[in-house]
């Protein structure tokens, strides 16, 4: 197994005092708690300062981890071979620390001296689908590696693949239960569940919000001005939009229903968002064309730049 | 090993009991009615009993959390809640309005 460094992770000398330990973990608790922290990788760092506190903070456990010496941190070893028998008790004798995580040494330290049912443990996984999988439903397949306990309350990681059939109409935020997916319980306890957090990736062409779409349409000036029936792409396959005449950028024209179904029925709506575009450059045909518009056109768009109403 | 399985979705259209919510949140009774009566989590109104929004499942796990991982008593995990709340608010506003920004 790879040494962790629990004292590094908590930015304190390993001579520290229990007070010292403990406004340490709350400092970085406070600045990578998951639920609190829009830093990035604040998740995965939390998982280590609060590993590196819940054996710290136990002086039963931190003298066995402190009996493991100083290496660095990654460094391969396995436990002294007395180790074991001085610090683990009698649910560590028959170890022989193969296929054991560096975590899960000390996380043995309640299980192994519990008596009766001890519920398994829940997980939350972040999913990521595409907006077409929200639009259809998605069969998602995935890979975890679940905790499991022995009649002597020995933990072991199990691969295990879960599916699940998420059915159309997920949005960005939504969260799903599997109960009875996350770890296994102990000795008759109930297993616990697995929760998957749902985002949607970002699309070439739509931006979701909740249920509703939003996407750009470019328009020519011309037919931004005289109007146009124009296809328009929808996740159910393309549609006719009739764009009214003199139709301004960033209007919105809504395709009712078109948006990300909802569970229960119904659907959002798709919000084509008007972009008049110009060609980077002209022909000298289009020149003169824009030219002779100019010179014909009394339509004055900064009218209320001169406190005149536009 | 395979699994496959089915999925509840915790959204608007599924209640679940207080008893439910005691037994996926880690939350005692006593700390999620103490929730409740200072308006961090909503119970569904105009039902027997204390019966909530699955929706509200999320929210008390995070209240758990927080509990344990700051030591927070219910009071501090009522304001933590509300601010939470809050900035989730905020966050889905200025998702949708740059959502209708163009590229």
């Amino acid at each position: 197994m790879k040494y962790t460094d629990y004292y590094a992770a908590l930015g304190v000398e390993r001579g520290a005092s229990a007070d010292e330990i403990k406004k340490a973990y709350r400092r970085l608790a406070q600045k990578y708690h998951p639920d609190v922290s829009k830093e990035p990788g604040a998740e995965a760092r939390f998982k280590e300062v609060a590993e590196a506190y819940q054996t710290l903070k136990d002086a039963e456990k931190r003298a066995a981890y402190d009996a493991l010496g100083s290496r660095p941190q990654g460094e391969e070893f396995r436990p002294p071979p007395d180790w074991a028998s001085r610090h683990g008790g009698s649910g560590f004798e028959q170890t022989s620390f193969d296929d054991v995580d560096f975590a899960d040494l000390f996380s043995r330290f309640g299980a192994r001296g519990a008596r009766g049912a001890m519920p398994g443990q829940d997980f939350e996984v972040p999913v990521e689908i595409s907006i077409e999988d929200a639009f259809r439903g998605t069969m998602l397949s995935l890979s975890l590696s679940m905790p499991e306990y022995d009649g002597n309350g020995q933990m072991r990681r199990v691969p295990q693949t879960v599916k699940a059939r998420i059915g159309a109409g997920a949005v960005d935020g939504q969260r799903l239960r599997l109960p009875g997916k996350g770890g296994k319980g102990f000795q008759g306890g109930r297993d616990g569940d697995l929760y998957l957090d749902i985002s949607l990736k970002p699309h070439a062409l739509y931006r979701a919000t909740g249920h509703d779409l939003y996407l750009d349409l470019p328009l020519t000036p011309s037919e931004a001005a005289l109007g146009a029936s124009l296809e328009i792409p929808t996740l159910a396959g393309p549609v006719n939009l009739k764009i009214p005449a003199g139709t301004s950028s960033g209007r919105k024209l809504r395709l009712s229903g078109r948006g990300l179904p909802m569970p229960r029925g119904g659907a959002g709506d798709l919000f084509a968002v008007a972009q008049i575009v110009v060609p980077a450059t002209l022909s000298d045909r289009e020149r003169e064309s824009y030219q002779r518009l100019a010179e014909g056109s009394d339509f004055e768009p900064r009218r209320h730049f001169r406190g005149e109403a536009a | 090993m395979t699994i496959e399985t089915d999925v509840l979705w915790l959204d608007e259209h599924r209640a679940v009991s207080l008893r439910e919510l005691v037994e996926t949140s880690g939350l005692g009774e006593a700390e999620l009615l103490e929730l409740v009566h200072s308006g961090a989590l909503p119970a569904l109104e105009g039902v027997s009993g204390y019966t909530f929004s699955a929706r509200v499942v999320t929210v008390a796990r995070t209240a758990c959390r927080l509990r344990d991982d700051f030591e927070l008593d219910t009071r501090g995990l009522s304001v933590a809640l509300k601010l939470l709340e809050r900035v989730r608010d905020l966050e889905e506003e200025i998702a949708r309005l740059r959502a209708e920004l163009p590229r």
